[in-house]
């Protein structure tokens, strides 16, 4: 008799049936990223909550309950773009930057005016800026643009070309007028043509220009008596070089904002906090929060949210070494560029150290549109790295 | 469908590595930049941003101390507060658009019934002193017009109405003079040390005892800190701190009320410009010091109209300001007697006893000096020279004195003509003319000629070019009186605090002390007690039928191109004197006509005032 050996069948390594994680793509994410990202919109909902409690009277969750739905609607928005391969905006990029063009001119139409631009759109529940999510549009289309262009024409027919179709939503936008965007516009164009490879020489000239355009725009254009610049504009954006002229005007409101986060030290005053308490810090929910927190939180609450700014923009440029593409690259490189001037000119603003621009702090500063657009741009980054990650494995769909 | 040229390869280019990497350069500097920058203010600097913060939300707000009452020796009040609302603006929270800013300022001038020109100089005026202060538009705003600011406050910002003290006067005139009055600090006495501590738009005593015992008065100003917005705007339950104002102390004067109505009343019923002053002889404390004409202290209170300027400032012959009793400047006619005859007994050129023949006058190079009314009084003694006044007998005197400086001597050692000491501001102290004084103009070419034995004649009797004024005459009669001590005259007596206890009491030592024989003090009182009460004496018309024994001594004084001034100093009572009262009148004529019945009027009050304070502390005689 023999005694036969009865082979079980073993269940298939490889035909697991993949667990939860797996099945909603999370170990092909960038973690950090996420938590950065995540990190920073509850940070900012915190903060608000306890920092405009008393500013809408009768509501005093008005900015903490808005700013905690916005995040949701981005961390939704975010998760499914991060499920999508991005390269198919390479394909739409034309439709892209007809909709991105289209709809900040509507503004010009539609848009309701506050403090006298025109650059939101006023729809049932919220209002909606498109320029916000024009900056992730430019980058995504831009991105094609590059991509689809880099072998017709000459290298310098081809800068051009990327500086014009850059440049146009740039224009329009700066008409409305909002010069800080614009300025992210002009940023993130430059970002992208530098990530595509044009050459250092052209930047150069690019440099040189921008040097000469400057000049003209705030010396000689309101000596001549055409000035392109609003005044309350050229005195913004000079006004940190002379701080503390007059409490009227903006250099004061920067002076209010560095002497606000100076009170705070290293730990902060918490809700003794007066500077941006009691209004000498104008604008405390959107461009100035930065001073909010380093006031209320002190060293340790502004380095953490450094810190975190810090983890968002080196995920950002390390996805773009990940890409398993170049239209991958230029997006996340034109992504982690518009994150990184935002950031560094907001926060300078609010340290004393960079003009005012009317930049908010992504994440940060309240405001439906910008948060909701700058999580989307996070879930464009993850879909990079998870487009990536399932290259590697030699798959290419779930 | 992708080409495949899109596809990265396991190595990305050299080139585009650069790129990242320079990328990632720029960012990572860029956080260092952000962190170095967060952490020179937070870290390192925090301290000093803190405090700008603190300073930043918190404002002050001065709170002023009512100022110290002024009551006489008795406990009346002469000078108290009321309180008053004053509108004031703060012209940081005008509107900045100027048309809306004319428009209110245009209605605030007319709500105020004054002109809109007016307003931008007083505006102006006040913030040259201090520029971010209120400034006050007026005082004594009637209730109406509070009800209309606040009703339409909207209308009317940076305009507040503030309760302030302004200083009342329940007896009105009543020693208008020697009070003074309360005003904004100004530029220059800001530089003084005395007012170190005070702010532009603080206020203080200007002149008169307000201002001698300011400090006294003045108190300490309270304070309120609160916490505001950027606005400006105190936040709720934003006090932070709140430290009382102290009230000025009250402050006593020497000044006996009832004594000071009668020489008040005194000189205006007779409606001539003077001045009189009754003054303790042993201790110098005023009892009655004033002038005529006077004036309403309170009108320094409120704005003045341009008649009251006119006829306060601009008036030299009524000069209401002027307090004549130790300002004016006047010789003495015969009240200067018995100093005269001091000088001449103390320098040995008179015996008490000694007889001169009065023919009715005297001549000398020529020159004749006549007695008053060309009387003639025969063989004459100091005591009856006195009485009758003599002034033939004096002329002899000054002749014998006039060019040994003798006169000059002792009526300088009596306080002629040199500062008292006063606890009030004395502008000049008169001239006590001499042989040096004239010799020294005559070389500079300012007169036309040297001195004189007419000059010391002249002196003699109080003629010619003597300045003097009741004060110092009071003094001298004092010394006197008291046999050679130079009091200090003052007219405060002590400070007391809002509960009543004394806090500081005001004995000013004696100036100096003058020997003096009794024997010669004796005489001389005995002179002018017989020229007040006895038959022939030169005032027995006025003090003859006085119930007091006193001494006094008329004079008449020629000012030419004036009509002769009237004088009279007495001393009560006879023969130990507790007190000297001096009266002068500009045009008063004869000393007994005018100048006598007003002390006698003064005594009358000062002796009944003694009958019902019997138990007067600060009176008691020394010696």
């Amino acid at each position: 008799m023999y005694a036969t050996r009865t082979r079980r069948a073993r269940p298939e390594p490889f035909a697991v049936r993949p667990g939860i994680a797996e099945r909603l793509g999370l170990p092909y994410m960038d973690a950090s990223l996420g938590i950065a990202a995540i990190g920073l919109v509850a940070f900012s909902a915190f903060v608000l909550g306890q920092a405009t409690s008393h500013d809408v009277p009768g509501d005093p969750g008005y900015y903490l309950n808005r700013q905690a739905l916005y995040a949701v609607v981005g961390l939704v928005g975010m998760y499914a773009l991060a499920r999508v391969d991005y390269s198919r905006f390479r394909e739409l990029r034309v439709g892209i930057y007809t909709f991105l063009c289209v709809s900040v001119s509507l503004v010009f139409v539609f848009g309701v005016a506050a403090r006298g631009s025109r650059r939101s759109f006023e729809l049932p529940f919220f209002s909606f800026q498109p320029s916000e999510l024009g900056k992730l549009l430019l980058v995504l289309a831009l991105a094609g643009f590059v991509i689809d262009g880099a072998r017709r024409g000459s290298p310098w027919q081809r800068t051009v070309r990327y500086l014009c179709l850059g440049l146009a939503p740039a224009a329009l936008v700066f008409l409305q007028p909002d010069l800080g965007t614009s300025l992210v516009y002009g940023a993130i164009t430059l970002a992208v043509m530098y990530v595509g490879g044009v050459r250092w020489t052209h930047f150069a000239v690019i440099g040189a220009a921008l040097a000469a355009i400057v000049a003209l725009v705030l010396m000689v254009a309101p000596a001549v008596g055409t000035p392109v610049l609003k005044e309350y504009q050229q005195q913004r954006l000079t006004s940190f070089l002379h701080p503390s002229a007059d409490p009227s005007d903006a250099g004061y409101q920067q002076n209010q904002a560095k002497i606000a986060i100076g009170s705070g030290e290293k730990t902060g005053r918490g809700n003794k906090a007066t500077q941006t308490r009691l209004d000498f810090v104008p604008e405390r929910h959107t461009d100035f929060i930065f001073a909010v927190i380093g006031e209320r939180y002190g060293f340790a609450g502004a380095a953490l949210v450094l810190s975190l700014y810090a983890l968002l923009i080196w995920r950002a440029l390390r996805i773009v070494t990940l890409s398993k593409n170049s239209y991958g690259t230029l997006v996340a490189g034109g992504i982690a560029a518009m994150l990184l001037f935002q950031v560094f000119v907001n926060v300078g603003m609010n340290l004393g150290i960079m003009p005012i621009t009317g930049i908010p702090l992504p994440l940060m500063s309240y405001g439906g549109s910008s948060v909701v657009a700058t999580l989307l741009a996070v879930g464009v980054l993850q879909s990079i790295h998870v487009q990536a990650r399932l290259s590697q494995k030699g798959r290419f769909a779930w | 469908m992708y080409r495949r040229s899109d596809e990265l390869g396991p190595q990305m280019s050299n080139r585009l590595a650069l790129r990242i990497a320079v990328f990632g350069g720029v960012a990572l500097a860029l956080f260092i930049v952000l962190f170095f920058r967060l952490w020179l203010l937070q870290v390192l600097n925090g301290d000093k941003y803190l405090a700008e913060a603190k300073n930043n939300r918190t404002r002050e707000f001065k709170v002023t101390a009512p100022r110290g009452e002024i009551l006489d020796r008795n406990g009346e009040v002469i000078v108290s507060n009321r309180t008053s609302l004053a509108l004031q603006v703060n012209s940081q929270k005008l509107p900045e658009d100027p048309r809306r800013r004319h428009a209110e300022l245009a209605q605030l001038a007319s709500l105020t019934h004054s002109s809109l020109p007016r307003l931008r100089k007083t505006m102006h005026e006040q913030l040259k002193l201090a520029a971010a202060a209120p400034v006050t538009l007026r005082r004594d705003v009637g209730d109406y017009l509070v009800y209309y600011l606040q009703e339409n406050q909207g209308r009317f910002p940076g305009v507040t109405v503030q309760r302030v003290f302004v200083r009342r006067y329940p007896h009105g005139t009543l020693a208008a003079h020697l009070l003074g009055n309360v005003g904004e600090v100004s530029e220059e006495q800001l530089k003084e040390k005395r007012y170190r501590s005070l702010e532009p738009g603080d206020e203080i005593g200007q002149e008169g005892v307000e201002d001698t015992y300011d400090r006294y008065l003045r108190g300490f100003p309270g304070l309120e800190r609160f916490q505001v917005d950027a606005l400006g705007q105190p936040t709720r339950n934003g006090r932070l701190v709140s430290k009382p104002p102290v009230p000025g102390d009250n402050l006593k004067l020497t000044i006996n009320s009832a004594v000071q109505e009668a020489g008040e009343a005194a000189l205006a019923e007779r409606g001539l410009r003077g001045g009189f002053i009754t003054m303790n002889v042993h201790t110098g404390e005023i009892l009655g010091l004033g002038s005529f004409p006077s004036f309403e202290p309170s009108v320094f209170t409120r704005p003045m109209t341009q008649a009251q300027v006119n006829s306060l400032y601009r008036d030299p012959i009524e000069a209401p300001l002027t307090d004549r009793a130790i300002a004016g400047l006047y010789p003495t006619g015969s009240t200067f007697k018995p100093i005269t005859a001091i000088a001449a007994l103390e320098s040995g050129n008179l015996t008490t006893t000694e007889v001169i023949e009065d023919p009715g006058q005297f001549e000398i190079g020529g020159e004749v000096f006549k007695n008053a009314g060309e009387a003639a009084n025969g063989s004459v003694s100091l005591v009856s020279a006195l009485e009758v006044s003599s002034d033939v007998f004096f002329y002899n005197l000054g002749f014998r004195m006039w060019d040994t400086g003798q006169l000059q001597h002792w009526a300088h050692a009596l306080g002629i003509g040199r500062p008292t000491g006063i606890d009030l501001p004395v502008p000049t102290n008169g001239l006590l003319p001499s042989k040096r004084w004239r010799d020294q103009l005559y070389k500079e070419g300012n007169t036309e000629r040297p001195w004189s034995a007419g000059d010391n004649i002249q002196l003699a009797t109080g003629q010619g070019d003597l300045q003097t004024n009741p004060l110092q005459m009071a003094v001298a009669y004092a010394a006197i009186a008291n046999g050679g001590t130079i009091v200090t005259p003052h007219v405060g007596m002590q400070v007391d605090d809002a509960a009543g206890r004394v806090l500081k009491e005001f004995h000013p030592p004696p100036r100096r002390h003058v020997h003096m024989d009794p024997a010669y003090r004796e005489a001389i009182l005995e002179g002018l007690h017989d020229a007040a009460q006895n038959g022939a004496g030169t005032s027995f018309a006025v003090f003859g039928s006085f119930s007091i024994p006193v001494a006094g001594k008329t004079g008449t004084a020629e000012r030419p191109p004036h009509a002769d001034q009237s004088w009279y100093g007495v001393l009560a009572p006879y023969p130990n004197p507790r007190i000297v009262t001096f009266v002068t009148m500009e045009e008063g004529g004869f000393g007994v006509e005018a100048a006598a019945p007003a002390a006698r009027q003064i005594l009358e009050a000062y002796f009944a005032n003694q009958l019902s304070h019997e138990a007067e502390p600060a009176e008691g005689e020394e010696g």
